[in-house]
């Protein structure tokens, strides 16, 4: 299926925010001027992107702790998100969450969770408003190899096939629980066999061609939005980084591996397509680069400039009016 | 007036605020009959047993402007769930600043005595308590726990409900007339004049029993009920000690890092309470084990009226004129 050009550059567009957002963020962290812990989702941009391509606001979607790639996709303001990421007043949260916790509910983001396969549950209630509302709305929830390890997985499976959830499952496969091997602790060979037991609709990608993500996440939208819900997507992909930005965290996985997906780079892969079928010049990217630069230079300067919360401002919010 | 079970009170209140609010569910993992026949399959959703799968989807269905109630039944299987309560529903209000509400209430039964042994009765209110984000009630009769309920139902927050698994038939007036009771508002039970009871849940009944045991003996007891821990009516708590000068704290969850050590501790950290004490305060607390099956043994492991009227005894004596 060949997207038109509009929706190549949104696509290109939005992986591309991403990928220098995660970068700046590398930067900052490895300088010191960012604090905490940090998984960069550089390498999966395909797949927040190609998924979120199809969702409205109204859409809800719940994330893991390498959650600013599907904040982006969603339409997240990158200020904020910088702003929370620096620990400022301005941020997302006000400082509380930080880099793990971004949530814009708003636009339908239900936040970025720190706990492993807790987000499932939490889709399973966001599908189950959706279907109340008999919208036609749907939920999305972005896991990975490591949560497909937790019962939470099963228990939000077997839940959205007997209620028929709107819940399309984004499992991000890329391989590794920290440094621990998917191929050791599950199991399964291969993922995409688990949503069959629950005879849940399933649909295996290359995660780091966006098309690909697009196509199959818009044949699933489509499937939850007339009610034939759930859907399961399972997308190969690689994070080019350690499990989170450290200078002391071992990267324990093969050379070669990483050198085999370095070449397989979904930013990368889509510049080559949009030039060899002659969608894009190299001078429109690099108009798109340019404004994508300086986007992130104005969300990176409004976190630097914007106050601290005052220290007493951690007393506020733990409960709700 | 009228009396209703206090499973009948609870089950009033919800009927009463689903009918004004549909955008409210009911998730157990046992069919609600009489809710569901008015309110539907829809609403009233009869789960598979994953308890921490269905209590994360009321924090899904709170993020998207639903209020739920989940009965996960026996606080032992809300183990099960606490991550979604502890690490979810309790913090992310504030982890993301405040930008959504999370109103939800979980309902686990607790307490001892109906020999079901460790892994059916416990009281861990305490270790709720230790989660900021959570409030939580303890009602010890039909009219608190409709009035609390309601409340409940309008608060939005994540609110646990411990609801005590003799007090569920015990009956008690209940009045036609809508109320609410708000949180953070303890109740004297019984007003005195030489010692304070500080009981919780089903503990209140021992403690107003033994107050009338001891009022033959010309002990007057004063029994406060807090209804809910958090929020904890301090006030109420700290002016009946300061009047009495004795206090006696009455739980059946275990001693250690228990709701009755942070009431201990609250008295005495009050310098004008303190300074009033004519004794030093008595916990009559569950024993610090599992709760044992056999009727001996279970009796032997948690609070009666026995041991609560032994213990207000002791601390009369041991009073001595500062």
């Amino acid at each position: 299926m060949a997207l038109d050009r509009q929706t190549l550059i949104s696509l290109y567009t939005t992986m591309l925010t991403i990928r220098r957002f995660e970068e700046r963020v590398a930067t900052e962290f490895f300088a010191g001027n960012v604090v905490g812990f940090v998984h960069s989702y550089i390498g999966q941009e395909a797949i927040a992107t190609g998924v979120c391509a199809h969702l409205t606001k109204e859409d809800r979607i719940v994330s893991n702790h390498r959650g600013h790639g599907h904040c982006i996709a969603k339409g997240a303001d990158i200020k904020r998100m910088m702003a929370e990421i620096y620990g400022k007043k301005t941020g997302y949260c006000k400082g509380k969450g930080g880099s793990m916790h971004i949530a814009d509910f708003s636009i339908g983001m239900l936040g970025a969770d720190g706990i492993v396969g807790a987000g499932l549950p939490i889709a399973t209630g966001a599908a189950l408003a959706a279907q109340l509302q008999g919208e036609g709305h749907v939920a999305a929830v972005f896991f990975g190899d490591g949560a497909c390890q937790e019962g939470e997985l099963h228990e939000a499976l077997n839940l959205a096939a007997i209620w028929k959830l709107p819940l399309l499952f984004v499992c991000e496969n890329n391989h590794y629980g920290v440094n621990t091997a998917a191929a050791y602790s599950l199991a399964p060979r291969t993922i995409i066999r688990l949503p069959e037991t629950y005879h849940i609709a399933n649909r295996a990608v290359h995660g780091n061609d966006v098309e690909s993500v697009y196509e199959a996440a818009g044949e699933a939208v489509d499937m939850l939005r007339r009610g034939e819900g759930p859907y399961f997507l399972e997308c190969d992909t690689y994070r080019h980084h350690k499990h989170k930005l450290s200078e002391a965290l071992e990267d324990l996985r093969p050379e070669e591996e990483i050198k085999a997906w370095a070449k397989r780079c979904p930013v990368e892969g889509l510049e080559a397509k949009l030039l060899h079928r002659d969608v894009m010049t190299n001078a429109e990217l690099e108009s798109i680069e340019q404004t994508v630069l300086s986007r992130i230079d104005e969300a990176h300067r409004f976190a630097v400039e914007s106050p601290y919360p005052e220290p007493q401002d951690a007393l506020e919010d733990v409960y709700s009016l | 007036m009228r009396e209703l079970t206090f499973e009948e009170a609870v089950t009033e209140a919800i009927q009463e605020e689903f009918r004004l609010n549909p955008k409210t569910v009911h998730l157990s993992t046992d069919l609600q009959a009489t809710l569901q026949r008015e309110f539907g399959a829809e609403r009233i959703r009869v789960t598979p047993i994953a308890e921490n799968c269905f209590s994360g989807a009321a924090v899904g269905l709170a993020g998207s402007g639903y209020r739920t109630v989940v009965n996960i039944r026996m606080a032992t299987f809300g183990f099960v769930a606490m991550d979604q309560m502890i690490n979810h529903a309790a913090k992310i209000h504030y982890m993301f600043g405040g930008q959504a509400k999370f109103p939800i209430i979980y309902r686990m039964t607790v307490g001892a005595g109906n020999n079901g042994a460790a892994e059916h009765c416990i009281s861990p209110y305490a270790m709720f308590m230790n989660a900021p984000g959570l409030k939580i009630m303890l009602p010890s009769s039909p009219y608190d726990a409709k009035g609390l309920f309601k409340t409940a139902l309008r608060d939005n927050n994540p609110v646990i409900l411990f609801e005590h698994i003799l007090l569920s038939a015990v009956k008690g007036p209940v009045p036609e007339d809508e109320y609410f009771i708000p949180f953070g508002r303890a109740d004297a039970k019984r007003e005195g004049s030489d010692v304070t009871v500080v009981a919780l849940s089903k503990m209140v009944h021992d403690a107003l029993a033994a107050a009338e045991d001891l009022a033959q003996e010309g002990v007057s007891v004063e029994v406060i009920d807090p209804r809910t821990l958090v929020p904890l009516d301090r006030q109420t708590i700290l002016d009946s000690v300061k009047k009495t000068g004795r206090l006696v704290v009455v739980d059946e969850a275990c001693q250690t890092c228990s709701a009755a050590a942070e009431i201990v501790a609250l008295a005495t950290a009050d310098g004008a309470t303190f300074a009033r004490l004519k004794a030093a305060p008595a916990r009559v607390c569950g024993l610090d084990i599992p709760v044992p099956f056999s009727p001996p043994l279970e009796k032997y492991a948690i609070p009666d009226k026995g041991k609560i009227v032994a213990a207000i005894r002791e601390t009369m004596q041991a009073s001595t004129p500062r």
